[in-house]
């Protein structure tokens, strides 16, 4: 038995599963402090499923906190910077493309040292121990405790990292250090961003994961943490506390995750219906599909692995009007949903309201739009379901319908049909999809690195990918019979002759809880 | 004669990345070098090839080696400069003007940094009008222009200068020397006079990546049709459209080689398209047959928002437009499909210039 639990900005939805069943669920306003939140969701499972605290093996916990600390640039730590490379890297200093503002927040230490690596795993430069002794000793007068440490290629070689962790850990006993090569793969600013923003909520990371932490003691719960990443798969708390920037992004994740479980439909288009906005991302084999591009998380240039997600400005809360042309959203009533639209008593047209008073849902009073015009809710019930209709098909990879997954709060809005979708699926729990993608995620183990296929022929290079992936994922929790490798990319690093290439093996599993093991959504 | 600051370096890149059809390495890192080189030294001066004296000392500045290995080990900075320095002073003149050797990729912006540092004009205009892979495929070869002497700088503070017979020499030497150097190296060569330089050059080309940026972004913003934009602007032709579906890559004889297959959508449904490409695409097939080849431009575009993809960004499931554009009119001679024609790729195949099978079709 386990509970999911999904830390959104708004709301703080949860369940609490058994098997592959839902035995209860819940959700509420998001509280400022972390903790009474999930006090609440979690005294409400317990109440409504009368199930106690020891029959739970396991909570799952997806929150959207690190994601909103960095663009908010709240509660950050000031972090040092150190970048071994000299005398390469020198024309573009650690945090050169940031937001001013950001870089202002963390304090613009950085220091750049020797060390680093070259393609093939020569040395730039030899590591200068004393040069390194020179910058901790530094980074501790000016009363830092936060160290990012990066490394050229350090995905191929990554001794000099560990080397200077050593150093600066020796002079700095206090100090969180995050190593690059821990955090990201090939592109030297992207990996280092990474691990600068995932050194700077290292403090607040040991925060959120004590407010967990004492929220599920005060019910009794002993049994282990999980915190979900962007990619799906889960990671202990242990891991969340010195890796919280793996949590970026979670939340699309999640309720993908959570709609391809509810509808057992692994290759379809999830929408995700919220009450100011909507997500549309694409399953495959049951995991969302990743973005190509560089994603910036708070102005911040990053080459994460993120869901490929497309964002538009309609949810339950949406305020349509009619001012010579009909418009829905993108502002939106939000949270203030039961005060401010027509069913709940308030004087705001929404796009809940439409959908009640068209008959797609039972909210609120109906009587309270049973005069609105019959020619309005029809063009806005149309409007509506073409707008999700483009959005879907903007996402869409092959010219044919595709099942359509709908989940969220605000899946209400949507009729049976929609065009474009050879099947509209609304599964039961819709509303808490992305609390059960946390609760059923799976837990997985990445290699990303450079092989030089002139060494090591291609079969045996990606033979050892897989076999580190693997060990990975069963490092960090899996049972080793379940692992599968879900992902193997190739990209031949261009112009070199020593068949350089740099391979991607991703390995995931189910993870072992206690007697029984997670079900899984697939 | 105009001066270029760092909010023209945007719409560049990405004008850029259309022009290096698929290769030429990705702009992102030439481009904050050369905005921070701004910033630290002030405008660059870009001016057109009219303007530049015959008796003009003209230095090509670039990057060489794998633009892989230059998003992880990012230059010293200097590196350029004393590339640079180290020819002139090799050469006992006075260099006055620096030039992009190839306007598409990365190479666009690298000669930004020379003309902010050494206070010296960017001429707009190119030795290729697009990228290719290697050193001696540019125009002033046709022209006898040697590409040595030729100075490499890396970040240790190594140089070197060589001088070889011809220019296929210089492209296997400096080979060699940039992996030595970790497979990035900061080159000056192409050493050319004023007068040549109108001849042998592709002129207006950075001026040309620069607008088809903007034309694309300006296009966006008003909700218009990127595509046909740039296809208007460079006389090309919608060759494809769909979806990848396939994308296979090797590395062979130090180049990603590789095929990237496109399935059909809308007019081109039931049809598929394949490219294959040696870092820059080299030859698009529908249904097995070759319609477009070097040295004409294949670019790959984002179906919706008009964006360059480069081969190495290229992922199953984009959703892609394929367009084709006449390359200079010199590449299509005998000595330009010699240096760069199919032949010269290992495809023997009689080249059609773009327009004459698409031509009907009119943009």
């Amino acid at each position: 038995m386990r509970i999911g639990i999904d830390v959104g900005g708004t709301n703080t939805d949860a369940v609490l599963m058994d098997g592959r069943s839902v035995l209860a669920e819940v959700k509420t306003p998001t509280t400022p402090d972390v903790t009474s939140g999930i006090v609440t969701v979690l005294r409400t499972l317990i109440s409504d499923s009368g199930v106690e605290a020891g029959q739970v093996q396991g909570v799952m916990i997806g929150t959207t906190h690190f994601t909103n600390a960095v663009v908010e640039a709240k509660r950050l730590m000031p972090t040092a910077c150190i970048r071994l490379g000299l005398p390469a890297t020198q024309a573009l200093p650690p945090m050169v493309d940031w937001p001013e503002r950001l870089r202002e927040v963390l304090g613009n230490h950085h220091f750049l040292c020797h060390g680093g690596h070259e393609f093939d795993g020569r040395e730039i430069s030899p590591l200068d121990p004393d040069e390194l002794r020179r910058v901790a000793v530094e980074i501790g007068e000016r009363g830092i405790r936060s160290v990012a440490i990066s490394s050229v290629f350090s995905p191929v070689n990554t001794e000099s990292e560990q080397r200077a962790a050593e150093i600066v850990g020796h002079e700095l006993p206090d100090a969180a250090i995050s190593l690059s090569h821990e955090i990201g793969r090939i592109g030297l600013l992207e990996r280092e961003n990474a691990t600068i923003m995932n050194a700077c909520l290292r403090d607040l990371a040991v925060h959120i994961v004590e407010a967990f932490n004492s929220a599920l003691a005060e019910f009794g719960i002993e049994a282990p943490v999980y915190l979900s990443q962007n990619d799906g798969t889960l990671m202990s708390v242990e891991f969340a506390e010195r890796y919280p920037v793996a949590t970026f992004a979670s939340g699309p994740t999640n309720s993908m995750r959570g709609a391809a479980f509810l509808s057992g439909i692994l290759d379809c288009a999830v929408v995700d219906i919220g009450g100011t906005t909507s997500d549309v991302g694409m399953l495959q084999h049951g995991f969302p599909r990743e973005a190509s591009i560089a994603v910036e998380i708070g102005g911040v240039r990053t080459n994460f692995r993120m869901p490929d997600v497309f964002s538009f400005g309609l949810g339950g809360g949406s305020i349509v009007r009619e001012d010579g042309e009909l418009t829905i959203g993108p502002d939106s009533v939000g949270y203030e949903l039961t005060e401010r639209a027509l069913v709940f008593g308030g004087s705001e047209l929404t796009a809940t309201d439409i959908a009640v008073a068209a008959g797609l849902a039972e909210i609120g009073d109906p009587d309270r739009v049973a005069s609105l015009d019959r020619s309005l809710v029809e063009r806005a019930v149309r409007m509506i379901e073409t707008e999700i209709a483009e959005s879907v098909d903007r996402m869409k990879t092959s010219a044919g319908d595709i099942p359509v997954v709908v989940v969220g709060g605000g899946s209400v809005l949507l009729g049976d049909e929609l065009p474009g979708a050879s099947q509209l699926v609304k599964p039961e729990h819709f509303a808490v999809a992305n609390a059960i993608g946390a609760a059923i995620a799976q837990i997985g183990g990445e290699v990303d690195r450079v092989f030089s296929l002139e060494q090591l022929p291609r079969e045996e290079a990606l033979a050892q990918a897989k076999q580190e992936a693997t060990d990975k994922a069963v490092a960090a929790g899996a049972s080793r019979g379940s692992v599968n490798i879900v992902d193997v990319e190739e990209v031949p690093l261009a112009y070199l002759p020593s068949n350089a290439t740099r391979i991607h093996v991703k390995a995931v599993g189910e993870l072992e809880l206690g007697r029984e093991t997670v079900a899984q959504g697939r | 004669m105009r001066k270029v600051g760092e909010a023209n370096l945007d719409d560049l890149s990405v004008g850029a990345a259309i022009l290096g059809t698929g290769g030429g390495g990705n702009p992102y890192i030439g481009t904050l070098l050369a905005k921070q080189a701004i910033r630290e030294c002030g405008p660059v001066e870009l001016v057109s090839v009219d303007e530049v004296p015959d008796d003009a000392v003209v230095v090509p500045s670039a990057m060489m080696g794998a633009p892989t290995v230059m998003v992880e080990k990012l230059p010293r900075g200097d590196e350029i400069i004393r590339a640079f320095k180290a020819l002139q002073e090799f050469m006992g003149k006075e260099i006055t003007h620096t030039v992009s050797i190839e306007a598409g990729g990365l190479n666009s912006t690298t000669p930004f940094s020379v003309a902010a540092h050494m206070g010296i004009p960017l001429v707009d205009a190119d030795g290729m009008g697009r990228a290719f892979p290697e050193i001696q495929m540019v125009t002033p070869t046709m022209y006898g222009v040697s590409a040595t002497p030729m100075a490499l700088a890396d970040e240790k503070g190594n140089a070197a200068i060589i001088e070889t017979i011809d220019n296929r020499w210089t492209e296997r030497l400096a080979r060699s020397l940039t992996i030595d150097m970790g497979c990035t190296a900061m080159i000056a060569l192409y050493g050319m006079d004023g007068k040549m330089l109108k001849e042998a050059m592709v002129p207006g080309t950075i001026g040309l990546a620069e607008e088809l940026g903007r034309l694309i972004r300006e296009t966006r913003a008003a909700h218009g049709d990127p595509i046909g934009a740039v296809l208007g602007r460079l006389n090309g032709f919608r060759v494809f459209t769909g979806k990848i579906a396939d994308v296979a890559r090797r590395t062979e004889t130090g180049f990603a080689r590789g095929e990237a297959k496109i399935e059909g959508a809308g007019d081109d449904a039931g049809s598929t398209l394949e490219l294959r490409f040696q870092n820059e695409h080299l030859v698009a097939l529908r249904n097995g047959e070759i319609v477009v080849s070097v040295p004409d431009l294949i670019i790959v575009l984002d179906a919706e928002t008009g964006e360059p993809i480069t081969t190495e960004e290229l992922r199953y499931g984009f959703r892609v437009t394929v367009i084709a554009t006449p390359c200079d009119s010199r590449w299509r001679t005998a000595a330009g499909l010699e240096l760069a024609g199919p032949r010269y790729f290992g495809y023997d195949i009689e080249y059609v210039p773009v327009e004459e099978r698409f031509g009907t079709a009119a943009a």
